[in-house]
């Protein structure tokens, strides 16, 4: 399995995303300038990482998103291989447009980071193959500008086809006002687009993937990746 | 000559003038009148600042430097320093902080060290006064909004209120560091023939003079000021961050230095004068921002995010294409010469030449007169018996648990990236904040704490506890103190009183210092913290480093175990002197505090950390604001569990329970090792408290409230 | 070929919540703004661009809207052109 983390000025998560990658698949994991055109042969899995890419002026992800990378990015995608947004990276995607829907500043307009339980809405993803459904688990966020939202119809379609992947939930997997961090439309932290191959979500697995950092339910979502390109080798 | 009007003093003008052999001009004094200012020059505290030991095993670089460093052990060092931006906080808070941030970053990185953690020292004025609001939560997004987007977590910090800081908040930012020992980035090591090169942003108007402006007391008309705040940047600052450290891991530096107060000039003939070298700069060379700047407004623009580099002239062309790599202005402004003449060209002319020395450390020392306050000893004026005991014990604790500073400061933290990096062992709301080291068993720990009531009440004592107080946190995690940095926020030292206030603080920290053997290894003076309203507290921030040899010996808070047995360590007459109990109930702040024996915290210590590193307690946690009872409070409420607590003592409840000050600690300890806890324990006092068990907190009969009735922070599981 | 300032106006759509007008607009209400019915905030953005005419000049600032300057999912704009 090889990954590719693409570096814009501003990322900030990208060295956790590679530390976290490797610590615990011990996989190969190179770093992708978002000046190059191209991404390494071969690429199993891209992630475009958390962070401020360029700012966040403007809009988060606006400028990002054009930057001259995101070509290969968006064929790569196109293709069907496996594209991984977080947080910041999620903006990107949306700004692409190969994720429906944007990302406005939180219900409360101020920055939050603290872990937040979410519960898993779809194993029928290779990101999350290795989840129960309906599992509740713990990944922090850490963002301003988390607030999901698209037009009511796009709304419904995307919940018709089961895109929803990851939606914030109090300890007992219930989905409240309050369990919602940001007031995301139908509190929803995570989403996959059609082909099944692209997801975005804001909360952070990477932060999630070790004991010594307060959690490990991350670990579980890279191992699905892992588990879902060996199964697609063989 | 008018040299008043550039902020300089007549024997600072006679120094001047006979360092030069002749009338300085215009620009010169320009430049001397900030580089010669309190902020810069510490002029008025540096004989004093020599009161502070800054020498041990562990300290391999000292004061003096962009930062200090201490020795982590395997090669790796810890570079860390803690810096005011109080002025520029209490007229712009937001940008004003976002900037102090911005600086101690880049004073971090100006070493070759990889900026890993923050800290922040907030001290807000009363939480109903008219301004409080509008600064604190000003401060509060920009070290936020700041520290969020460079990708440097905040992993902790101090806030404290209270009314003298209502017209003169404080905002004091810690940075840490790591770096290889072998590959520490010196300002001393230029050689004459090298290049001058600026990295980073353009220069513009902003900021011009702001350490002249620190350096006065703040007046009604400071509004008027405000051209001379800096804008931060901190996506700029990102780049710079990695720009630097490839060009260090490439070794194409030869010394770095940040541009901080007063800009160019001050960075520039700081690597001459330490390098011993002489250094001609063209400014009409350095990238602008607008087009029409005078030569001396250049020499002093504090535009952010940008860093002097000095260069072998072979390396250029390298040094160019990273900086470009990370689309960053870069331009040679001049070069080292041999000598220590320091010049400045304009378009060819020159317009101000100095000894290179003469900028940094020609200014003349002032030496303040120094009286003792009168009514010193009339604020020590406490009779316990006289005070009443709580009519509700239950009410006191839990309205304690509320003031503003005990109280959660989770809408603080939650608004910090405290997480980006991924080495967050502890975070903020944690007595300790630590940190894991990618590929190493080391923990770092660091603390950032200060007490000023009790340094207002008495500065020895109250200076001494704010160190211990420190010191004692780590030692109970488990980690060894290392050395400290100290931010030192006093008022005017041109009041006798005042300046006789700043003198003792620092000579009882500097005594803990030397008792607990944990030297200084940087720090920073800010004076002239006073308004019409009156002068702050006297108010020293102390930010201590320590190691933890791995994460088994690492001893954590809040984590009580059914049945451990409760135990206070340390004297068990504490004091209500300058007490947030005593605060609470009075509204004002009296008595007199602890006296401070070295011999007793250094004995605290060691046990201490062999607690700790033998894993004889589930849970420890110093004992400091708020007293025993907070304590218990905490960690009962951390733990979500209760505890059944009842003792002898020999002085009244409340002062047990509230006192604060002195060498104390409550752990947990499982029944099966109290033996063991006991006797590493001999010879100190110790005190059984009770035993952790059921929902509810009962003490002494007096106290009994279910522990989820408690404020405490939030629990996601 | 003629320089032209055009200005741009990047509001949110109708609908979409702007938390940021809504915290200024409850901070105006705690002031004393009895009057105040509601709060936007939007972005402000400047162009010069050269062009033949001002028509031309506002089809490229349009397309730069829609290139970059606007997400068109969330937010309308407005664009005035100006003769230098």
């Amino acid at each position: 399995m090889k990954t590719a983390v693409i570096i814009f000025p501003g990322s900030n998560c990208d060295q956790d995303v590679l530390y976290a990658v490797r610590n615990t698949l011990g996989t190969e994991v190179r770093a992708v300038w978002h000046g190059e055109r191209e991404i390494p042969d071969g690429t199993d899995l891209v992630i475009l990482p958390g962070g401020f890419s360029y700012g966040d002026y403007l809009r988060c992800g606006a400028m990002a998103a054009r930057s001259p990378v995101m070509q290969a990015v968006i064929d790569h995608g196109r293709r069907g291989g496996l594209l991984l947004g977080i947080c910041n990276g999620f903006q990107v995607l949306t700004e692409t447009r190969l994720l429906p829907g944007a990302l406005l500043t939180n219900r409360i307009p101020a920055f939050i980071c603290r872990p937040c339980l979410l519960r898993v809405e779809s194993t029928a993803t290779p990101f999350t193959s290795m989840y129960a459904e309906g599992q509740v688990v713990q990944f922090p966020i850490a963002h301003a500008d988390g607030r999901y939202t698209l037009p009511d119809d796009e709304l419904k379609a995307l919940e018709d086809r089961g895109g929803v992947v990851f939606r914030y939930c109090d300890g007992a997997g219930n989905v409240t006002e309050e369990s919602n961090p940001n007031g995301a439309m139908n509190g929803i932290a995570g989403i996959v687009n059609e082909g099944g191959n692209i997801l975005g979500l804001m909360p952070h697995p990477e932060r999630a993937s070790e004991a010594i950092l307060g959690g490990v339910d991350g670990c579980a979502f890279w191992r699905s990746i892992f588990s879902t390109l060996q199964e697609r080798r063989v | 000559m008018d040299f008043r009007r550039y902020g300089i003093r007549e024997e600072e003008y006679l120094a001047a003038r006979e360092a030069l052999g002749r009338e300085p001009n215009e620009c010169e004094l320009r430049i001397l009148g900030v580089m010669w200012s309190e902020h810069c020059s510490y002029k008025s505290t540096k004989h004093l600042l020599k009161l502070f030991p800054n020498k041990g095993d562990k300290v391999v670089l000292g004061p003096g430097e962009n930062a200090g460093i201490v020795d982590l052990g395997d090669g790796l060092g810890a570079a860390f320093k803690v810096e005011s931006h109080n002025h520029p906080s209490a007229v712009a808070p937001y940008q004003g902080a976002a900037t102090g941030v911005g600086g101690i970053i880049r004073d971090i990185l100006a070493l070759g060290a990889r900026p890993v953690a923050s800290m922040d020292g907030l001290f807000f004025g009363a939480p109903g006064h008219g301004k409080t609001a509008m600064l604190s939560s000003g401060i509060v997004r920009g070290v936020g909004d700041y520290g969020n987007a460079v990708g440097v977590p905040t992993v902790g910090g101090k806030t404290v209120y209270d009314p003298s800081y209502n017209e003169n908040p404080l905002l004091n930012a810690f940075n840490l560091g790591l770096v290889r020992l072998d590959e520490i980035v010196s300002s001393q090591t230029a050689k004459p023939g090298q290049l001058v090169v600026l990295l980073g942003s353009k220069t513009g108007r902003d900021g011009i003079a702001g350490a002249a402006f620190a350096s006065v007391e703040l007046s009604d008309d400071a509004k008027a000021d405000r051209p001379s705040i800096q804008i931060g940047d901190p996506f700029a600052e990102k780049l710079l961050i990695e720009a630097c450290l490839e060009l260090q891991a490439k070794r194409l530096i030869v010394s770095m230095q940040d541009m901080g107060a007063a800009g160019i000039t001050s960075s520039s003939s700081e690597v001459a004068a330490k390098s011993g070298v002489g250094m001609v700069l063209a400014f009409d060379k350095v990238p602008l921002r607008a087009a029409d700047m005078e030569p001396w407004e250049i020499a002093l623009s504090e535009s952010q995010e940008r860093m002097l580099l000095i260069v072998e002239p072979r390396h250029l062309e390298e040094v160019m294409a990273v900086a470009e790599r990370w689309e960053l202005d870069c331009a040679v402004i001049g070069e080292t010469t041999e000598g220590d003449g320091y010049s400045i060209l304009f378009h060819g002319e020159e317009v101000a030449s100095f000894p290179a020395s003469l900028v940094g450390d020609g200014c003349p020392p002032i030496h303040w007169p120094a009286r003792k306050p009168d009514n010193l000893e009339k604020g020590w004026e406490l009779d316990v018996e006289t005070l009443p005991l709580p009519e509700d014990w239950n009410e006191t604790l839990l309205s304690l648990l509320s003031e503003p500073s005990l109280a959660s400061k989770e809408w603080i933290y939650d608004q910090y990236d405290s997480m980006v990096q991924t080495n967050t062992v502890r975070g903020p709301g944690h007595p300790v904040s630590v940190l894991r080291i990618k590929g190493r068993e080391t923990l770092v720990a660091m603390v950032l704490d200060a007490d000023p009531w009790k340094c207002a009440l008495d500065p020895f004592r109250g200076g001494a506890e704010a160190v211990a107080r420190t010191v004692r946190a780590l030692a109970v995690a488990g980690a060894e103190p290392l050395g400290l940095t100290d931010c030192l926020n006093f008022p005017s030292p041109e009041n006798p009183e005042q300046y006789w206030v700043m003198m003792e603080c620092i000579k009882g920290m500097a005594a803990c210092c030397e008792a607990l053997q944990c030297p200084v290894v940087s720090g920073n003076v800010s004076l002239y913290n006073e308004s019409a309203a009156g002068a702050i507290l006297p108010t020293p921030v102390i930010g201590t480093v320590g190691v933890i040899p791995s994460v088994g010996q690492f001893l954590p808070s809040g984590r009580w175990h059914d049945g451990d047995v409760l135990f206070q360590v340390g004297p068990c007459i504490p004091s209500l002197a300058g007490s947030q109990y005593l605060l609470m109930r009075e509204g004002r702040n009296r008595g007199r505090p602890l006296e401070f024996l070295p011999d007793v915290e250094a004995g605290f210590v060691r046990r201490a950390l062999k607690t700790a590193r033998d894993g004889v307690a589930s849970s420890g946690r110093a004992v400091a604001g708020g007293g025993l009872a907070v304590a218990i409070a905490r960690e009962a409420t951390e733990s979500g569990l209760g505890a059944v607590v009842s003792f002898e003592i020999p002085t009244r409840r409340d002062v047990l329970l509230f006192g604060e000050g002195g060498a104390r600690a409550l752990y947990s300890v499982p029944m099966a090792k109290v033996p063991l806890f006991k006797s590493l324990w001999r010879g100190f006092p110790l005190l059984e408290l009770g035993r952790v068990q059921g929902a509810e907190l009962e003490i002494n009969g007096v106290i009994s409230v279910p522990v989820d009735t408690l404020p405490s922070p939030r629990r996601i599981r | 070929m003629t320089a032209w300032h055009v200005h741009v106006y990047i509001q949110l759509k109708d609908g979409v919540l702007d938390t940021q007008g809504k915290a200024v607009e409850r901070s105006l209400h705690s002031l004393g703004h009895d009057s105040l019915q509601a709060v936007k905030i939007g972005k402000y953005v400047q162009l010069w661009i050269n062009a033949d005419s001002e028509q031309s000049a506002r089809q490229q600032a349009v397309r730069m809207c829609d290139d970059l300057l606007v997400n068109g999912i969330i937010e309308q704009f407005s664009v005035e052109v100006e003769g230098e």
